[in-house]
């Protein structure tokens, strides 16, 4: 176990209302405004900025000290309508922050004395104080406040399947579109950045970029014909944007894991599979046998590979299934998030003889990761840019997937779902191994 | 698009006769400004820091997003390239963070031995009351090294006054060293922060005079120099809205005078070269040493520079940056290049930086405070700026709208400032401007 410190030393996690920030970005002409300092959203805007390489606009009531005293009503108004002017936007996304949540500020009291005025959007709000939970916690609870807030149970709708987009790159997220093409089943990820922060370069000025839920999509989600979830640890969440649907308005749906890896592709599939009553496509068929192919290939490399996972929870125990299936060991499984669910969710999806050594460090930092090292030393990092510096000083090559990756060109395009994501992050693994072993090992390996 | 009315002050042109340009007010609520706040002021003026922990008294956003996000190098201990924070609980928003704050200043004084330690407090530590002075005094007296608080609070200003409250900080530091061994020859830097070595650069050149740079406040920087700071001779003030107010404190308390220069382009260069000299008139082997390293430096550059400007002559640039001081200094360095400015603006510059870019820029050169993406894309559009300078806020908005960019803020990798500086700006400057990539969209 991990002993317990008064002082984080390098964080592994980011605070909550970058995670709202991130899903209000995935909805169509949606603009987020932080409810706080004005450093908040800068920040945010930087840090995302760093990762994704898009301009990304988050605004801030910008709370003065006399705000703090008195309350932030006429900054929140203001900000309302100021981005009203500027943005035109869909929706406003307001998340709270530590100062608002603090202050106890009641949104829902301003938003009544703006109620009626006519050009408007409608306002989404999420309460995101950071010192409750991380990045991960505040979106999917952003997630789940789009739905709650915006649905509409008499909007009719095809029979759509909604998919709740888990925390992955913009390409990952066109890769579950193209799933869902691939088996002709109308659906909308939920949220979906995958054009807002992944675009083109633009002919005009776009103060909203193109792409995102259609903010008609979650009007018409209690019409939705089914929804999936995915993600072990979200699974155990009591309340999400999937049981808000399901206990407010009865539509059905589905928990999953990530699809990552072959298994747990198996099971999304599947699942495609059994609800548009096809058979899972030649191609992606194709795609499992070159993965399975790969992964005999390869076995020898990673096999016994002593790793080390950390990031958001969900990612964690994605890639720790993987790594089982790949004959390698998880050996260190750390996150800063503090569910409570990891270890359990762990525990149901690893197979047992691939987490023998297993230690999982939650609601952890890098110096708590840092100092399981010293006695249980790894070959393999994975897990984002953050991890760079502790991986250079233990010689140990660092595999960059995640949230952030800031140190390395194309984060906002790695990719890891379905059976072509695992085969790409299986080469990258094998041949950061190679490239290790190569560098440092007086054994030629100019054949592996 | 529409400028936001409470911004129309905000904005203006270099040439004409008009009210002097509205600066130094709060961001106007929901303007998407590109400024942080008062701990991201502190924060940077602070960060360089090397020998002393940065600790984060709050929620761990603040401290997350300042984690090693600076080029700011040292030569020895890197201690401000981790993150400290008290990671702040509800639990601890209920009942207080004092003891949290006790046992993590503990803790890291215990596990890093530094020379110091800088607790900035952040929004909610202002709520919640906990007395942070109380606590650092208590651990300094324990730890037998100086503990300062930080007062940062998000919301109490802008970034400016984060600046005063680090400068605060420092001041305390300052004066609490022995200076018996300083050479009558001598100067502190202010508001260098050793991005990419500037600060190394600089220091060469003033040993090349015979100058001895008793601080740099605060790149590369020690506890034991900055407390030594007030043997200098002389403050050169570059970051002026970083530092002013503590070379005025200084000036004051230790009769310390101050001269305000830019490191950037050529003749700001030789400018806090000579002005130095000036100073030291008394010894005028300081003046013939500038006269000479000078000299030396411009017929290397000159002919690069020529070469640059018959490649980049025409193109237009908008620059916007954190200090209005800097963005004078940048214009007529793009100037050499054949880049005339047609936007220009900053974060916080102040009335008299504002005053002298309404001076310096051509005619009709639009001329921004605190402004946002949404002004800034409609300007560079309305007046076809080929390049912008700023920073990584800035730069996938000039990329998505076309525009070359060079990073001028603290992120930077390459050192811009000095004479090679110079250099290594006409060469990024071309790389991005001259890069056939533009000409595929």
């Amino acid at each position: 176990m991990k002993e317990h410190y008064a002082a984080s030393t390098n964080p592994c996690k980011l605070c909550t209302p970058l995670g709202a920030a991130l899903a209000f970005h995935g909805v169509e002409g949606a603009v987020c405004l932080l409810h706080g300092s004005q450093g908040c959203s800068t920040y945010i805007r930087r840090y995302l900025i760093s990762h994704f390489k898009e301009p990304l606009d988050v605004a801030s009531t910008n709370f003065s000290e006399h705000s703090a005293v008195f309350g932030g009503r006429q900054n929140f108004l203001e900000a309302l309508r100021n981005l009203n002017q500027q943005y035109q936007p869909s929706v406003i996304g307001v998340a709270t922050t530590c100062l608002a949540e603090t202050m106890g500020e009641d949104l829902s009291l301003y938003l009544h004395e703006v109620k009626g005025e006519e050009d408007l959007p409608p306002v989404v709000t999420v309460s995101t104080a950071a010192y409750r939970g991380t990045h991960a916690d505040g979106f999917h609870g952003a997630v789940q406040a789009l739905v709650a807030q915006l649905a509409q149970p008499s909007t009719p709708c095809g029979p759509r399947v909604l998919v709740f987009s888990p925390l992955v790159s913009p390409a990952d997220l066109r890769a579950l579109q193209g799933w869902l093409a691939a088996f002709d089943l109308p659906g909308s990820l939920i949220p979906d950045w995958s054009e807002t922060l992944d675009g083109g370069p633009w002919k005009d000025y776009t103060p909203l970029p193109p792409g995102g839920t259609p903010v008609s999509v979650l009007r018409s989600a209690p019409a939705a014909r089914c929804w999936i979830e995915l993600g072990r640890v979200l699974a155990g969440a009591e309340t999400t944007a999937g049981t808000v649907l399901r206990d407010r308005h009865g539509v059905a749906g589905h928990r999953l894991g990530w699809p990552l890896g072959v298994r747990e592709s198996d099971r999304w599939f599947a699942l495609l599979s059994e609800l548009s009553d096809r058979a899972v496509p030649e191609n992606l068929q194709a795609s499992r046998a070159r993965l399975l192919d790969a992964l005999v290939d390869s076995h020898k490399v990673v096999s016994g590979l002593r790793v080390a996972v950390f990031g958001e929870e969900d990612l964690v125990v994605a890639l720790s299934v993987f790594l089982a299936e790949m004959g390698a060991r998880v050996v260190t499984a750390a996150s800063g998030g503090a569910t409570g669910r990891l270890r359990s969710a762990l525990e149901s999806a690893v197979s047992s003889g691939a987490r023998e050594d297993l230690e999982v460090l939650d609601d952890s930092d890098f110096f708590d990761l840092e100092s399981t090292l010293v006695h249980r030393p790894v070959d393999l990092f994975l897990g984002s840019s953050k991890g760079f510096k502790l991986a250079k000083a233990q010689n140990v090559p660092l595999v960059r997937v995640g949230f952030p990756i800031h140190d390395r060109f194309g984060g906002a395009r790695i990719r890891l779902l379905g059976y072509d994501g695992a085969l790409a992050l299986l080469d990258s693994i094998v041949n950061a191994v190679l490239e290790h072993r190569q560098s440092t090992q007086a054994v030629g390996y100019t054949y592996y | 698009m529409d400028i936001l009315r409470e911004r129309t002050s905000h904005v203006g042109r270099a040439g004409e006769v008009a009210p002097i340009l509205a600066c130094g007010q709060a961001s106007v609520a929901g303007s998407v400004s590109q400024r942080a706040c008062v701990f991201c002021g502190s924060r940077v003026v602070l960060y360089p820091v090397a020998d002393a922990v940065h600790l984060v008294h709050g929620p761990i956003g603040c401290a997350a997003y300042t984690w090693d996000i600076r080029g700011a190098l040292s030569s020895g201990p890197e201690l401000h390239r981790l993150s400290f924070s008290t990671d702040l609980r509800e639990v601890d928003v209920i009942h207080g963070g004092e003891s949290k704050l006790a046992q993590a200043l503990d803790e890291l004084i215990r596990r890093y031995r530094p020379q110091g330690a800088f607790v900035y407090s952040t929004c909610i530590v202002g709520l919640i009351g906990d007395d942070v002075e109380a606590v650092c005094r208590r651990a300094s007296a324990q730890h037998g090294i100086p503990v300062l608080p930080v007062h940062s609070e998000g919301f109490k200003g802008t970034k400016k006054d984060g600046y005063a409250a680090a400068c605060h900080a420092l001041m305390k530091l300052i004066g609490t060293g022995n200076v018996a061994d300083v050479s009558p020859l001598s100067i502190n830097i202010l508001g260098e922060f050793n991005l990419a070595g500037e600060a190394w650069i600089l220091k060469e050149y003033y040993r090349r005079l015979g100058i001895e740079v008793v601080s740099v406040l605060t790149g590369d920087g020690r506890v034991d120099e900055i407390r030594r700071a007030h043997g200098a001779r002389l403050n050169l003030v570059q970051c002026s809205g970083s530092m002013t107010a503590l070379a005025r404190q200084m000036e004051a308390e230790y009769g310390i005078p101050y001269r305000r220069v830019s490191f950037f382009g050529l003749e700001d260069v030789a400018q806090a070269l000579y002005q130095v000299a000036a100073f030291f008139a008394d010894s005028p082997s300081v003046l013939a040493a500038a006269q000479t390293l000078v000299k030396a430096e411009l017929d290397d550059l000159l002919p690069l520079l020529a070469a640059s400007k018959r490649r980049l002559a025409g193109k237009k640039a908008a620059v916007y940056v954190g200090g209005g001081f800097k963005a004078i200094s940048l214009i007529k360095a793009l100037r050499h290049l054949g880049i005339q400015t047609v936007v220009v603006g900053s974060q916080t510059g102040g009335p008299e930086d504002y005053e002298t870019l309404r001076q310096v820029a051509d005619p009709g050169t639009v001329l921004l405070d605190d402004s946002n993406p949404v002004e800034l894309a409609r300007f560079c559009r309305e007046t076809g700026a080929d390049l912008f300078l700023g920073g990584v806020k800035e730069r996938p908005l000039a990329y998505k709208l076309g525009m070359a960019f060079v990073d001028h803020n603290h992120e930077r990798k390459v050192p811009l400032a000095g004479f090679v500086g110079m250099a290594n700006f006409a060469r990024e400057v071309e790389e991005s401007v001259l890069s056939p990539v533009w000409s595929l969209r």
